[in-house]
C-alpha cells in the first residue's frame, strides 16, 4: 500500500509490541520526571496510555508532558465524577436506588481514591501517540493548579468544568460560567445533580431493540411482546 | 515541528504590532461592539463581543452557551443504542462522522468488529458526511465574504451527496444508521453506480468553486495573511483538523491512527499549508473534498462481500472499562471518552468536539484585526453551533 | 408627433414632473425584477420568484404590499426627526439626478449647460442621506455603515469626477445634450456611420466611472457600508417597512440614474445610428434607446455584484487613491493632448 503523504510515522504499520514499548517508554519518561507524583499508570497495548498523577503535580505533569515528551497537542480537559447515580437511570421499572455513600467507588482505570477525578488527555503531533492524564481531588477542596498558562486551549475547558462539576482552578485568568447562565445554582454534571425533565416524566424504558439484519426470525417475538409496553 | 513560513511569521508580528499600537498610540474612548446572538454572520446562535478602536479590534471574546443541550448530561441516562440518535446531532453538517467515533469505543470496550463490508460502508458515509459538511464551508466562506453565488452552488451540489445519504439510511441530516456490531442495513441496489456518478459530481463542484473564488484576487487580498495561527500555538489551543493542517502540522487521524475502518485501504493524500492564514484553511479544506471524493471512488470498488452486522447480544451490556476514540471529522478531530460500568448505559461520555477548540483561539486570534477579518476568521476557523454547545 | 412642442408651460412642467417620477420608478422596479430577482436567480441556478404572474413578474407588487403593511419602527434611542427624514434625502438625490439626463432631443427635464458638474454635485448629496441614517439609527452596525458609506463617498467621488473630466475636454462643454450631439455626429478617421460613442475613446475613463459608480452606489464588491456578513444591514439595519423600501428603491433608482448617466456620456445617450429619425422620431425612439443602454450598463453593475466577494475598506482605499486616481490623472493628461494634437 502506497503512501503519498509526507509523514514518516505511521503508527499502524508499526507491528504492536513496538507501539507498546513506545507508550512504555512515554509512561516511564513521565514517571522519572515526576517520580512519586506518578500514583498509578496502565498501557493498554496498542491502545492507549493511562497516567494518574497526584494533584500536587497536576500542573508539573502537564509542563513536562509538553516541554519534555513532546506532547504539544493538548486535546481536551474534563472531570468524571465517580459517584454511582443516586436516581438510577430513570426508567419506568427502576426505583430510585439507595443513596451512594462515597466510601466504595469503583474507579475505571488507573485507579482512583476520591469521588472527583479530572482526565485530560494530551498528544504528540509526531509520534501521533497519546496519554490520558488523570488526578484524584479531594472532597472538600476542589480545587486545582491551572493549565491554562501550559495550554491556552484549557482556559475554555477548566470554565466548563468549574461550572459543571464545581471544581475551581487556582491561578484561572477568567473562572466564569461558560455555557450557563451567570446565575445558575448547582453543577449539573455532578452525579447527584437531577435531570429534570426524566424527573418529570420518566423514559419509556430500554425495549427499542430492532431486529438484527439477517436473523429476523429469532427475535420477532420478543421485539413484539417488547413494543408492546 | 514544522517550520514557519516567512508569511506566518510576518503575519504574527503584524498581529503583535497591531495590538501594540491599539494599546499604546490611541487613547480614544472604544467601543464595544456585540456581534451576535442574532447575527448574519455566526450561522446559529455565538455571540462575539467586540471591544473595537474605530474598525480596529482590541479584544474579542466568544460567548457560548445560547444552544447548549447537556449532551454529557443525557448521553448518562441513555442505552449505549439509544446514544447515537442525540450524538447526531452535535455536527448536524457532519452528521454520520458523530456516530462512528462512539460506536467504535463501545466496539472496542466490547471486543468486537464489526464485519469489514460494514466497515468500508461506514468508512463511505463517513466521507460522504464530510463532503456534505465541507461543500457547505466552501460556499459559505463566499457569502461571508460577501460573493453570495458561491453558497448557491455548494447548495445544489451538496443535494447529490444528501440524496446518497437519504436513499441508504432514510435520513439527510440525521441518519442514524451506525450500530454497534455494523449497520442498520445494506447498501440498496444501483447505489453504488449512483455513487460513483455523484463523485464526479462533487469534484467538478471543487473545480467550480476554485475558479469561481479561489482565483478571485479579492478573494485572496481579503483572505491572504489574515488570522495567521502558528502551529505551536496551535497545538497549544487545541486547533484539529484542517486548521491544523493549514498551519502545516502534517497529522490526519485517517492516516495516523490505526482503525478498524476501511481507509488504511485507500490511498489518499493529505494536504498541508505552512502559511496558517484563513487561505490555507479554505484551500486545505478544497483539497480535503477532493481527497474525500477519491476515497469514496477507491472504496466503493472493493467492498467486500459478507454481513453488514456482528455478532451482538440482543440487549447490549457493555463490559466495564474506559475507551477513547477519537477520528477525523470534518471540523476537526472528534472523540468520546466513554467510562462503561458494565451497564446498559454509559457511565459517563465525555465528548471533545472540534469546534469548541477551534473556536477557543478567537481571543488570542482576533486582536488587532479589523471588523471585516473578524468575520473572514470565524468562517475560515470554520464551526457549527452545535459542534461548540453539544 | 409634434406634441412635445407644442405644451404650455405648466403643461410640460406637470408631464416632467410626473416623468421624473416615472423615470425613476419604473428603472428601479424593473432593476429589481430583471436583474435581482430573475438575473441573480438564474446565475445562481436557481429560478427565483416563480408565483406571482408569469415567471413572478407580479411579485414585486407583492414586496411593495407587504413593505407597505409593515409596522412603522423607529427605535427607542434614534433621532426621530433625522431618522425619518434620511430615507427621502437618498431617494430625493436620484430624481434631482434623472433630472438633468436627457432622454431625446426634446425629451429631456432640463436642460442644463453645467450639467455634468450639476450631475456629479447632486449624485454625492444622498451620502448625508446615509450618513444621517447610520447617525440617527442609534446603532452601531448603522454608524460603522454609515461612516464606511463616507469614506467610500469621498474616495470615489474624485476618480468619478477624474474620468468624466476625459469626456468633457473630448466633448468639449459641460451640456449633456452637447455631450450626445458629439458623439452622435463625431466620425471614426473620417467614418461616421455610428457617430464616436465616447466609449471608444475614453475606454479607460468608462472603467474608471464605472468602478466608482460600483463604489458610490454600495454594490459589491465595495458594498462595505451594507456588508450583511459584518454589519447587518450596515445604515440600513434599524429601517423597516415603508422607509426601508424608500432606501431600496433608492438603491435601485440610483443604480438606473448612473446607469443612464453612463450611457449618456459613454455610450452616445438617446443617439441610435443609422435610422435618421427626426428630431420628433427620436423624442420617441430615444427614450426607449436610453433604456436600452441603461439596461446595459445596469447589467454591468450587477453581474459585478452578483460575482465578486467584498473589499474590506482599507483595501477599498488603497484601490481608489493608489491606483484609481493616478490612473484617471494620467488619462485626462492623455486626453487633452491627443485633443490639441488631433
Amino acid at each position: 500500500m502506497s503512501r503519498l503523504s509526507s509523514a514518516e510515522t505511521t503508527t499502524e504499520e508499526q507491528p504492536a509490541p513496538l507501539v507498546d514499548a513506545a507508550r512504555d517508554e512515554m509512561v516511564a519518561a513521565l514517571a522519572t520526571q515526576l517520580g512519586d507524583a506518578v500514583v498509578e499508570s496502565h498501557v493498554a497495548p496498542g491502545r492507549d496510555a493511562w497516567v494518574r498523577v497526584d494533584l500536587s503535580a497536576w500542573d508539573t505533569a502537564a509542563r513536562v508532558c509538553r516541554e519534555q515528551l513532546g506532547l504539544t497537542y493538548f486535546c481536551y480537559l474534563s472531570a468524571i465524577d465517580w459517584l454511582p447515580s443516586p436516581f438510577g437511570r430513570s426508567e419506568d421499572d427502576s426505583a430510585p436506588t439507595v443513596a451512594p455513600s462515597t466510601d466504595q467507588l469503583d474507579h475505571g482505570v488507573a485507579g482512583g481514591a476520591t469521588r472527583f477525578q479530572l482526565l485530560a488527555r494530551l498528544v504528540s503531533p509526531t509520534t501521533h501517540l497519546g496519554i490520558n492524564l488523570k488526578c484524584d481531588l479531594p472532597d472538600d477542596g476542589l480545587t486545582a493548579p491551572t493549565w491554562s498558562r501550559i495550554f491556552p486551549g484549557a482556559d475554555w475547558n477548566e470554565r466548563e468544568i468549574c461550572e459543571m462539576f464545581g471544581i475551581t482552578f487556582a491561578g484561572h485568568p477568567h473562572l466564569v460560567n461558560i455555557y450557563l447562565p451567570g446565575d445558575f445554582e448547582g453543577h449539573p454534571l455532578r452525579k447527584d445533580f437531577p435531570l429534570l425533565s426524566r424527573m418529570v416524566k420518566p423514559w419509556p424504558g430500554l425495549v427499542d431493540v430492532e431486529p438484527m439484519p439477517g436473523e429476523p426470525d429469532e427475535d420477532e417475538e420478543a421485539t413484539e411482546a417488547g413494543d408492546e409496553e | 515541528m514544522t517550520a514557519i513560513s516567512e508569511r506566518q511569521q510576518r503575519g504574527y508580528i503584524g498581529a503583535i504590532a497591531a495590538e501594540a499600537r491599539v494599546n499604546v498610540e490611541l487613547e480614544t474612548e472604544g467601543m464595544t461592539l456585540n456581534i451576535g446572538p442574532q447575527h448574519p454572520a455566526t450561522h446559529g446562535t455565538l455571540r462575539i463581543i467586540a471591544k473595537l478602536d474605530g474598525e480596529q479590534v482590541v479584544s474579542a471574546e466568544p460567548v457560548m452557551g445560547y444552544m447548549h443541550r447537556g449532551y454529557e448530561k443525557l448521553v448518562e441516562v441513555r442505552t449505549f443504542p439509544q446514544v447515537t440518535t442525540l450524538i447526531n446531532r452535535i455536527d448536524w453538517l457532519g452528521n454520520f462522522a458523530n456516530e462512528v467515533p462512539f460506536i467504535l469505543a463501545a466496539e472496542q470496550l466490547m471486543e468486537i468488529e464489526a464485519p469489514a463490508r460494514a466497515q468500508y460502508i461506514r468508512t463511505i458515509f463517513f466521507e460522504l458526511s464530510r463532503q456534505a459538511n465541507l461543500m457547505l464551508f466552501l460556499g459559505d466562506m463566499g457569502v461571508q465574504l460577501g460573493a453570495i453565488t458561491a453558497v448557491f452552488y455548494a447548495f445544489r451540489d451538496r443535494e447529490h451527496v444528501l440524496n446518497l445519504m437519504e436513499s441508504v439510511t432514510g435520513g439527510r441530516f440525521h441518519p442514524n444508521f451506525d450500530r454497534i456490531g455494523g449497520l442498520k442495513d445494506d447498501l440498496p441496489k444501483g447505489w453504488v453506480e449512483e455513487c460513483k456518478g455523484a463523485m464526479v459530481k462533487v469534484r467538478r463542484f471543487c473545480d467550480e468553486i476554485e475558479e469561481l473564488l479561489m482565483g478571485n484576487e479579492i478573494f485572496e487580498t481579503r483572505t491572504r495573511g489574515i488570522g495567521v495561527i502558528p502551529a505551536e500555538v496551535a497545538l497549544g489551543y487545541g486547533l484539529s483538523g484542517a486548521n491544523l493542517r493549514a498551519s502545516g502540522v502534517d497529522w490526519d487521524l485517517r492516516r495516523d491512527n490505526d482503525y478498524p475502518l476501511a481507509w488504511k485501504d485507500a490511498d489518499f493524500k493529505v494536504w498541508t499549508h505552512p502559511d496558517g492564514d484563513s487561505f490555507a484553511r479554505y484551500w486545505v479544506r478544497l483539497q480535503e473534498v477532493r481527497e474525500s471524493t477519491k476515497i469514496v471512488d477507491q472504496l466503493i470498488e472493493n467492498i467486500p462481500a459478507g454481513p453488514i452486522m456482528a455478532k451482538v447480544p440482543r440487549i447490549i451490556k457493555v463490559p466495564a472499562g474506559e475507551a477513547w476514540v477519537s477520528t477525523e471529522n470534518p471540523l476537526g478531530e472528534m472523540g468520546y471518552y466513554v467510562v462503561s460500568k458494565g451497564d446498559l448505559g454509559p457511565f459517563r461520555v465525555k465528548i471533545r468536539t472540534a469546534s469548541f477548540n477551534n473556536i477557543s483561539i478567537v481571543p488570542w486570534v482576533m486582536r488587532g484585526v479589523y471588523v471585516p477579518d473578524v468575520i473572514t476568521i470565524l468562517a475560515s476557523l470554520y464551526f457549527i453551533l452545535g459542534d461548540i454547545d453539544r | 408627433m409634434t406634441f412635445a412642442l407644442e405644451l404650455s408651460y405648466w403643461q410640460s412642467t406637470i408631464l416632467r414632473i410626473v416623468g421624473v417620477l416615472v423615470a425613476v420608478l419604473i428603472p428601479a422596479g424593473t432593476l429589481v425584477y430583471v436583474f435581482l430577482f430573475k438575473m441573480m436567480s438564474h446565475m445562481q441556478s436557481r429560478l427565483g420568484p416563480m408565483e406571482a404572474g408569469p415567471h413572478g413578474s407580479l411579485q414585486l407588487m407583492a414586496e411593495v404590499g407587504k413593505f407597505l403593511q409593515k409596522e412603522d419602527i423607529v427605535p427607542t434611542k434614534a433621532d426621530r426627526t433625522l431618522f425619518t427624514l434620511a430615507p427621502y434625502l437618498v431617494v430625493g438625490t436620484v430624481l434631482l439626478v434623472y433630472l438633468a439626463v436627457p432622454f431625446g432631443p426634446d425629451a429631456y427635464f432640463a436642460d442644463l449647460d453645467t450639467g455634468v458638474f450639476y450631475l456629479l454635485a447632486v449624485s454625492s448629496v444622498s451620502v448625508i442621506g446615509v450618513l444621517v441614517a447610520g447617525w440617527a439609527s442609534a446603532n452601531k452596525y448603522s454608524l460603522m455603515g454609515g461612516l464606511r458609506a463616507a469614506g467610500q463617498l469621498i474616495a470615489y467621488e474624485l476618480p468619478m469626477v477624474l474620468a468624466v473630466v476625459g469626456v468633457v475636454i473630448q466633448a468639449g462643454s459641460l451640456n449633456l445634450q452637447h455631450i450626445v450631439s458629439v458623439q452622435a455626429h463625431g466620425e471614426i478617421f473620417g467614418w461616421g456611420g455610428i457617430g464616436n460613442p465616447f466609449i471608444l475613446t475614453q475606454i479607460v475613463g468608462f472603467g474608471i466611472f464605472l468602478l466608482a459608480t460600483q463604489a458610490e452606489l454600495t454594490q459589491t464588491p465595495f458594498d462595505m457600508p451594507i456588508a450583511e456578513s459584518e454589519l447587518v444591514a450596515g445604515y440600513m439595519t434599524e429601517y423597516s417597512g415603508m422607509r426601508f423600501l424608500l432606501f431600496f428603491i433608492g438603491e435601485f433608482a440610483s443604480a438606473g440614474a448612473f446607469a443612464a448617466v453612463a450611457a449618456t456620456l459613454f455610450l452616445g445617450g438617446w443617439w441610435l445610428p443609422g435610422f435618421g429619425f427626426d428630431n420628433n422620431a427620436m423624442n420617441i425612439v430615444g427614450p426607449l434607446v436610453m433604456v436600452g443602454k441603461m439596461m446595459f450598463v445596469a447589467f454591468l453593475i450587477f453581474w459585478f455584484r452578483f460575482t465578486y466577494p467584498r473589499f474590506r475598506e482599507d483595501q477599498l482605499q488603497t484601490l481608489a487613491w493608489k491606483y484609481l486616481i493616478p490612473l484617471s490623472l494620467v488619462n485626462i493628461m492623455a486626453t487633452a493632448v491627443l485633443k490639441v494634437v488631433f
